[in-house]
């Protein structure tokens, strides 16, 4: 048995903290991974003909893949998925996957709130793409009580 | 055709039950890049306290994707598929989603927005577990260009 991870008490968390990084490297096979995986079978994620129709440079990254990694990271320092209570983000910017190189997505994750009384901390996430940050107000809730 | 303003506040009917399976959770979670134990073996989910594997947070999407091809589909919604780019998404938990469980997801449109020509409608999807109980709220506010 592998027990879940410590996790930090709520009381020792200070704003601006930084509590989390992370960087993925995407390639296409992880757009076709995860269209298999969700369902989501969008052409636009997985053919370059498609994506050019309607005006894109190229395949992107599902905005519900990067919103599902950029979590992770937050999930591996709480110590349990099921402490993430909300999340939430807003796509600002797309994920542009090249077939060759990939494309590599940074996350930083620092403290946003803390909630003493209810043992609970915002995470606020920078996920950046290229020099530029990909998701707008994205925004984890994580019960540390 | 444009997005109809009267389907702000309309709710569609209960979407067929969907069981959560752990194989599916464990794809699931290889795919958003989760590596954590309590996403893939079911003694380290036991050992936390859950019944089985606990979905990623963002898992939520897939019970949810049947109630927005309902909105979609709506015949007098006026929402052009073609034209539809996801704005925001938000999920609020009263507690995770493990496997085995049985999912029925309700969607009402909260808002519908003109902004700069383009129409954002917001849709709520309630999620309730097979005791009826709430398991977790996905938002999503679909972006739908207007005519250029």
């Amino acid at each position: 048995m592998t027990p879940a991870a410590p996790i930090r008490a709520v009381t020792e968390l200070t704003v601006g903290d930084v509590v989390a990084e992370a960087s993925f490297a995407l390639t296409r096979d992880s757009l076709v991974h995860y269209a298999g995986a969700s369902g989501d079978f969008n052409p636009i994620h997985y053919r370059d003909d498609v994506a050019q129709s309607v005006g894109l440079s190229g395949v992107l990254a599902h905005g519900m893949l990067t919103m599902g990694l950029a979590v992770q990271p937050v999930v591996d320092w709480a110590g349990d998925p099921a402490r993430v209570i909300d999340y939430q983000v807003r796509f600002t910017r797309p994920v542009f996957v090249d077939a060759t190189d990939g494309a590599a997505v940074t996350v930083v994750a620092k403290v946003g709130a803390v909630d003493v009384e209810a043992g609970i901390a915002r995470i606020d996430l920078t996920v950046t793409f290229n020099g530029a940050t990909v998701l707008g107000k994205a925004q984890a809730r994580v019960n540390l009580g | 055709m444009s997005v109809n303003p009267e389907l702000q506040g309309r709710v569609f009917p209960p979407v067929a039950p969907y069981l959560v399976g752990r194989e599916k959770v464990r794809e699931f979670s290889r795919a958003v890049f989760a590596t954590n134990p309590i996403n893939h073996d079911p003694e380290a989910a036991r050992a936390a306290g859950h019944t089985d594997v606990v979905a990623p947070p963002t898992f939520a999407v897939v019970v949810q994707e049947a109630t927005l091809a309902q909105l979609l589909a709506e015949p007098d919604g006026g929402i052009d598929f073609t034209r539809v780019v996801h704005g925001d998404q938000r999920f609020s938990y009263t507690r995770a989603i493990v496997a085995g469980d049985e999912l029925t997801a309700t969607l009402a449109v909260t808002s519908i927005k003109s902004l700069g020509g383009h129409s954002m409608v917001t849709a709520e999807s309630t999620i309730v577990d097979a005791s009826g109980a709430h398991v977790v709220t996905a938002i999503s506010t679909l972006v739908v260009r207007g005519d250029e």
